[in-house]
């Protein structure tokens, strides 16, 4: 085929018989209906920004595998705890008083030996070989509670620590108890009775309720919504992070591949940054998506099977102890059926959908700062000094979400889940314990309004600094960019 | 009078980049863009390409200024021009097509046809960080091309071509030219421009400072340089009109560069060597574009 054009009709657009339909289409772009094609550029570039990320095999692997890396990584310490049992060490008592050294009783793991006086520097010369430490009593510990040590070669397991100090604890109350008895002046009968309260102590299980604003009342687990709390906080942390980061890695990987002038020669700067926001956003609610289904079907899969409620419960004392969260510890004292129960009972829908919020308005707000630090400098050696303090704002919002969990409704959780920078991972805690609706909608009015203004004034800043080289700007340099035609 | 800018401004925060630059292309022919790095070639062809808008003047195409579907006319090929490593060549080459607003059909076709042409359809599915410097520079001309538009611009086009591949460009850009399209060339390879353009503009510290048919620029510039061929084993004329450069004998011949004197015209020149020494043949030396840029920017 022949590229003749004619040069009469050049200026006038006329198609060629080859390419009827593009010059149709040009003289369409020169008519009214421009939003069109502006439209389709736009979904050009997210398309192209969606696709070639989620064909990637890496992320289809990460997604697919994320779920049961988690639950794996959760189990893990677990299980490694139980292999650590196989060793049976050896500590050696040596008991002044002679009252305590009979008490300890040998485990699976610890092994006491009682030792007299003499053997001392015996035993001192083995520790760290045969011996794993020496538990030395020197006096009565009713009268001096500090009269007890224990030598160890190694760091010594709070595990053993707790079972020593449980058994003299015990002893010690005896010890008090017939001290009081003795004494004659206390009824035996009340002693006897205290006793008995102390051998059975009383547990106590606090229902937790919630007073609706329409007076309704609803069960609430404390307990649970800590724990979901914390989970999405640290998903949505890890997902602003995560993708914000990703849209820099765009930025940069167009800069230095040099596409970006052949791109904004038929896209406008503001265009490619939308698409390009807009495209990983959509990548990471995909994730979300795949994520939700996955956890859903897990669950619904658990349900059917019913779990030996032992299982459950040395299950969460392990992670209690692990993660030193002690509303997990305290779930293994739940019914598995109220555990259940409960996961029913929270609003998921909710929790969802503000999820989905707070991360469009988290991510936004982050990937466009991410983007103008990215579009100003060359290389990513460069972004350091722009975004290390970003990240500590990021670290900030974290630590303001991990503390919130304590108290969701105090003064930190409320003012750190309105400040837009914090907001989104800070939110994220509270919502599961639920708060009144205008904190939600106050919050998100305000996140959505400063991404507004902060990726405006990133888009200005993007234009110009994706088509510099060289030298890395000052900040001051930058914000004189916003103002270049 | 296809594209012209009209007293162009534009100011960077530490330097004017343009000052004033008014430059006129006519439609069908090679305009050259000349002049030093940094001297705001390609701050104006961004401005051309409404990538930057100016602080003030105008871009005009066809006797109107510039609007936002012209972008659609031009195709530029950017001397800092990449391609996404990790996209295959085909998908890149249609995406960048249809952001030219070609549809998908019409992408396909033109992209067979142009594949074809460079014998490069066997890359079509490869990967573009597979393929070389030159490779890579094919597709980009090709993506550039694309979408038949009557505007081209071409910045440093030959820079990463081996001389092979610099040919088949330059060929593609005069067959371009025969069929009408404008093309605006920066470069820095000065035979090129004597090879290819028709007209250019040199901008030197943001302004133009010479600017002109290349053919008319080249007979300005005159150095006043001329080369006789004489008979005879000798030469030791000397008179004020002239200085001798050199002398050279070649065969049974002598050459001879002298440059005349001022106020002095070619032929009296002439006549004086002529009465003393038999002249085989004479003529006027005409500057290189690559004289006339060192001359004029320095």
């Amino acid at each position: 085929m022949t590229r003749s054009c004619p040069p009469c009709t050049m200026f006038l657009s006329v198609p060629s018989p080859e390419n009827r339909t593009y010059g149709s289409k040009i003289l369409l772009s020169f008519n009214p209906h421009q939003s069109q094609t502006y439209m389709n550029k736009l979904s050009l570039v997210i398309q192209r920004e969606y696709i070639t990320r989620v064909r990637k095999r890496s992320f289809i692997i990460l997604t697919l595998l994320m779920p049961l890396l988690m639950v794996g990584l959760s189990f893990l310490p677990l299980w490694l705890s139980t292999l650590n049992d196989g060793e049976v060490k050896q500590i050696a008592v040596i008991d002044q008083t002679g009252i305590y050294a009979p008490l300890l009783q040998s485990t699976d793991s610890y092994r006491f030996e009682i030792v007299g006086e003499k053997q001392q520097p015996d035993a001192a010369a083995k520790v760290g070989k045969e011996l794993f430490a020496i538990l030395q009593i020197t006096g009565d510990l009713s009268e001096n509670p500090n009269a007890v040590s224990l030598t160890s070669e190694k760091q010594s397991p709070q595990e053993l620590q707790s079972l020593i100090r449980q058994t003299l604890r015990e002893k010690v109350t005896q010890q008090r108890l017939d001290q009081l008895s003795q004494g004659g002046n206390v009824d035996e009968e009340a002693i006897a009775q205290v006793r008995e309260i102390l051998d059975n102590r009383p547990s106590v299980t606090i229902q937790t309720l919630r007073m609706g604003g329409d007076g309704s009342v609803s069960e609430s687990s404390t307990e649970l919504s800590t724990i979901i709390g914390m989970v999405f906080t640290i998903l949505i942390y890890m997902f602003i992070l995560m993708y914000g980061n990703m849209v820099m890695q765009a930025v940069l990987e167009e800069k230095k591949s040099r596409i970006v002038e052949v791109m904004v020669s038929s896209v406008k700067p503001v265009n490619l940054l939308i698409g390009k926001i807009v495209g990983i956003g959509l990548v990471g609610i995909t994730q979300l998506a795949i994520w939700t289904l996955l956890a859903g079907g897990l669950f619904s899969l658990l349900s059917l099977f019913v779990v030996a409620p032992e299982q459950v419960a040395s299950m969460s004392e392990g992670m209690g102890g692990m993660a030193d969260l002690n509303a997990m510890g305290n779930m293994g004292g739940m019914e598995l059926n109220g555990i259940m129960g409960s996961i029913l009972s929270i609003n998921w829908l909710e929790i969802l959908l503000f999820f989905l919020l707070f991360f469009i308005g988290g991510y936004v707000l982050y990937a466009s700062i991410f983007a103008m630090f990215a579009s100003a400098v060359d290389s990513e050696e460069d972004t350091g000094q722009f975004l290390t303090p970003v990240t500590l704002l990021i670290m900030f919002a974290f630590f303001a979400g991990f503390y919130s969990v304590n108290n969701p409704d105090g003064p930190l959780a409320f003012w750190a889940s309105m400040i837009p920078f914090s907001s989104p991972i800070v939110m994220m805690v509270r919502i599961p314990f639920g708060i009144p609706l205008w904190e939600k909608i106050l919050s998100i009015v305000l996140l959505y309004g400063t991404f507004i203004l902060i990726s405006v004034f990133a888009a200005k800043i993007y234009r110009v600094g994706i088509l510099m080289y060289g030298k890395k700007p000052s900040l001051k340099e930058m914000f004189k960019w916003v103002r270049y035609k | 009078m296809y594209l012209e800018t009209k007293d162009v401004v534009k100011q960077y925060a530490h330097h004017l980049a343009l000052n004033k630059v008014s430059i006129t292309v006519p439609k069908g022919s090679v305009f050259g863009l000349l002049g030093p790095n940094g001297a705001g070639k390609t701050t104006l062809i961004r401005i051309i390409t409404r990538i930057t808008a100016p602080d003030s003047g105008e871009v005009i195409i066809e006797g109107r200024p510039s609007r936002a579907e012209d972008v659609y006319r031009i195709g530029y090929l950017p001397e800092e021009r990449g391609l996404y490593k990790k996209m295959r060549v085909g998908e890149q080459a249609m995406y960048l097509a249809q952001l030219r607003g070609m549809t998908k059909q019409d992408a396909h076709r033109e992209l067979m046809r142009w594949f074809r042409r460079f014998d490069i359809m066997s890359w079509y599915n490869r990967k573009v960080e597979e393929l070389s410097k030159g490779m890579q520079q094919k597709v980009q001309f090709i993506s550039t091309v694309i979408h038949n538009p009557d505007l081209l611009i071409f910045d440093e086009p030959f820079s990463g071509f081996d001389p092979v591949n610099a040919d088949i460009v330059k060929n593609e850009m005069l067959r371009l030219k025969e069929e009408g399209k404008t093309i605006i060339l920066s470069t820095h390879n000065m035979e090129s421009v004597e090879a290819l353009c028709d007209n250019i503009a040199l901008i030197h510290k943001s302004e133009v400072v010479l600017q002109g048919r290349v053919f008319d620029i080249r007979k300005d510039h005159r150095p006043g340089i001329f080369r006789f061929r004489l008979y005879g084993n000798g030469f030791d004329l000397d008179h004020p009109s002239f200085t001798l450069l050199s002398k050279e004998p070649y065969h049974e011949f002598i050459d001879l560069r002298i440059r005349k004197a001022e106020g002095v015209s070619g032929n009296e020149l002439a006549r004086l060597i002529f009465d003393h020494y038999e002249v085989v043949s004479y003529d006027e030396e005409l500057p290189t574009m690559h004289d006339v840029f060192i001359r004029t920017v320095t």
